[in-house]
């Protein structure tokens, strides 16, 4: 049996995959800031699918637990998933230096620190799989997630640069770019129901496109398209409009 | 997140800021915080109960946090529903010690309401099979509570409409089966009589209750199907069902797809309905072995059943009345039979005995009646109340939506002890709910 490691166990995208993986017949381990908060997921995961979860603390900030943190792991995870990430109001991270940086430092730093560690055991091995939450707000700057969405735009070019150097030695890489989520990271936000999905439906796509090893995802399809209107629009007519 | 909620049956509609939560500080911020709000499960009572303002949802707090399949007994936060439970229950070889006739419900909302089902002559109601659960009280502070510890909190939760606290966990005890299947009996009952009599014969049963024909007058007045079952032994199945004794039910539903209008209810078709229901039995009596799904929640397999009531909605009107109370409950058929104001599913049962602050039921008969929204209604039902007064009866929160609070009061004789306990534990009517409000339980 294979064995999934979630990094960000707390968030609603995590405890889907989490489950979906789990129902799939996977082992869990789940990662979070504070692991006792994920104790009743364990149970509930462990009750319901039959599979063995272990939970871990893993502070996505601190850097330098990184490498014994994935050491510590028994067994090695088959599949690391990185799920963890920040969104503040972009007005809010404008103004503050310190939200700026978290922001930085969770979505792009910390998920690049780990996964590096991670991704160095799968090439060693020469197999594993590595699956990255990015978002559709890095594939291009825009003014109302200009700070998230450069920290994603860096985290979907890692990603893609991890895939490229990994490929010939059997360790696949995903990017997964999500559009809206019905998460408590959107709960405020109040978006199109049409554009939105939920983070249930969000882990079963994951799921298949891990499958047929996919490279990149978008999350529902048709963001594909919007974004590709989106990047190409040119810069000088694109500056002047308020997205 | 402002939405427009409602309950079952579709009455009344407002406007909530519905918030939900995960990890338990959430709802710690969340009762901190100023305003009141009412928690809410599945929204699968029928009138007022679960609508407020501002609501807590609970169904993202739906972890399993432990199930020993030797003894028996599960424990879980507050939202998970039954639907879910049955599915990890049931192939270990244990059900349900309760439930209600859906499976929709949390379990959070099941002991808010202290739900009963086909076996209370036997089993009570769920209150009576929770070993403890916790409680977050308007303070902030979360209290273990059972039936011995803190018992005055545990009684008045059960059945307290959520008025207490936020119920967000549950430990309570399943019971054993050797097969998912039920043995049943249906027996027609050629009048309200003859149905009594069976109900008295055969009370060694586990599950009963019975289907009545409102609408039929004369010799066949309260005709009606009586079904009885027992979960089924290894012995009582067939070949096939033995080789997978405690297989899951399929899931297989149809949608009622949108409201039927108001008007595609009316005594013709309701007639020829409850004709078709009474007549599809054509002998006497049958036995057979069921599945537990269409046993225990036939209309389950019909999701969004409510809507055939049309955009008004309609309400449940469940009464309790003693078991000396038959002319009662005659007098209410007969009311309800002139009245032509329609009610597709009539069901009666015979509750056993039970004690209890604020829970439902209590030795008698229990008649649930669906009613649609229209003019006169209300009018109607507070006729209906008399009656139900006058025989010593009450009427069950979970279905309310109209009741008046001297109704409240004339029925549940330990009323002023509910609020006394509600003043202690929610004393600034940090919890409250529209029916709360309209019943005077939480001062406005």
């Amino acid at each position: 049996m294979q064995t999934v490691l979630i990094l960000g166990a707390t968030s609603d995208i995590g405890i889907s995959i989490a489950k979906k993986f789990a129902s799939c017949k996977y082992n869990i381990q789940l990662a979070a800031r504070d692991a006792s908060q994920v104790l009743p997921l364990k149970s509930d995961i462990e009750i319901r699918y039959g599979v063995n979860c272990s939970v871990f603390d893993f502070d996505a900030l601190k850097f330098d637990t990184h490498a014994s943190f994935f050491g510590s792991l028994s067994p090695q995870p088959d599949i690391t998933i990185c799920v963890f990430g920040v969104m503040y109001e972009e007005a809010d991270a404008f103004d503050d230096w310190e939200l700026t940086r978290r922001t930085i430092d969770t979505n792009y730093t910390g998920a690049v620190s780990i996964l590096n560690i991670a991704a160095k055991h799968y090439l060693s091995q020469k197999s594993g799989t590595i699956i990255g939450i990015s978002s559709v707000a890095g594939d291009r700057g825009r003014a109302s997630r200009m700070i998230y969405g450069s920290s994603k735009a860096a985290f979907t070019a890692y990603l893609g640069g991890l895939r490229n150097m990994c490929f010939n030695d059997g360790v696949h890489v995903m990017t997964v770019k999500p559009g809206f989520v019905y998460t408590r990271m959107t709960a405020h936000m109040n978006p199109s129901k049409l554009l939105t999905s939920e983070p249930d439906y969000l882990a079963d796509v994951l799921y298949n496109a891990f499958l047929k090893k996919k490279n990149v995802i978008y999350i529902k399809w048709f963001w594909k398209y919007i974004m590709l209107i989106i990047k190409n629009i040119p810069e000088f007519q694109f500056k002047k409009m308020k997205l | 997140m402002k939405k427009q909620i409602a309950n079952w049956g579709n009455y009344p509609v407002m406007e909530s800021d519905e918030q939900s939560f995960v990890f338990l500080p959430q709802l710690n911020d969340m009762v901190a915080n100023g305003s009141t709000f009412i928690a809410r499960g599945n929204g699968r009572c029928y009138g007022d109960a679960s609508l407020a303002d501002c609501t807590i949802s609970t169904l993202k707090y739906d972890k399993m946090l432990a199930f020993d399949t030797n003894k028996g007994i599960f424990e879980c936060q507050s939202g998970l529903t039954l639907d879910q439970i049955l599915t990890v229950i049931v192939p270990s070889g244990w059900f349900l010690p309760v439930t209600p006739g859906t499976k929709f419900i949390t379990i959070g909302g099941a002991i808010a309401s202290d739900v009963h089902g086909k076996n209370h002559h036997v089993d009570g109601s769920i209150s009576n099979h929770i070993i403890d659960m916790d409680v977050e009280l308007a303070s902030g502070e979360v209290v273990t509570c059972s039936p011995d510890n803190d018992d005055e909190l545990f009684e008045a939760t059960c059945g307290g409409m959520g008025l207490t606290g936020v119920i967000i966990r549950a430990k309570f005890r399943l019971k054993k089966i050797e097969s998912s299947y039920i043995s049943q009996k249906q027996i027609k009952a050629d009048n309200l009589f003859e149905l009594i009599e069976l109900f008295d014969r055969y009370k060694d049963y586990t599950y009963s209750v019975a289907w009545i024909d409102c609408l039929k007058k004369g010799k066949h007045f309260g005709r009606s199907i009586l079904m009885l079952g027992e979960h089924a032994t290894l012995s009582d199945l067939n070949e096939a069902q033995q080789t997978a004794p405690l297989k899951l039910p399929s899931d297989k539903t149809l949608v009622f797809p949108f409201n039927l209008p108001s008007w595609a209810l009316n005594k013709l078709t309701i007639k020829a309905f409850n004709f078709l229901y009474y007549s599809k039995n054509l002998k006497k009596e049958i036995n057979n072995v069921v599945s537990y799904q269409p046993f225990f929640y036939p209309l389950d397999a019909v999701l969004h059943w409510n809507r055939m009531y049309g955009k008004p909605g309609f309400v449940q009107y469940q009464f309790v009345l003693p078991l000396d109370a038959k002319q009662g409950l005659i007098e209410i058929l007969h009311r309800i039979g002139d009245a032509g104001l329609g009610s597709f599913l009539a069901v009666l049962k015979v509750f056993g005995k039970q004690e209890s602050i604020i829970s439902f039921p209590k030795e008698g008969y229990t008649l649930a009646l669906d009613f649609p929204v229209k003019q006169g209604l209300f009018g109607f039902l507070d006729e209906l109340d008399t009656i139900v007064l006058k025989h010593n009866g009450r009427l069950y929160l979970s279905k309310d939506a109209r009741m008046k609070p001297e109704m409240l009061a004339a029925g549940y004789p330990e009323l002023n002890k509910f609020k006394s306990i509600i003043k202690k534990y929610n004393p600034d009517g940090k919890f409250r709910s529209v029916q709360s409000d309209r019943l005077l339980l939480t001062e406005k």
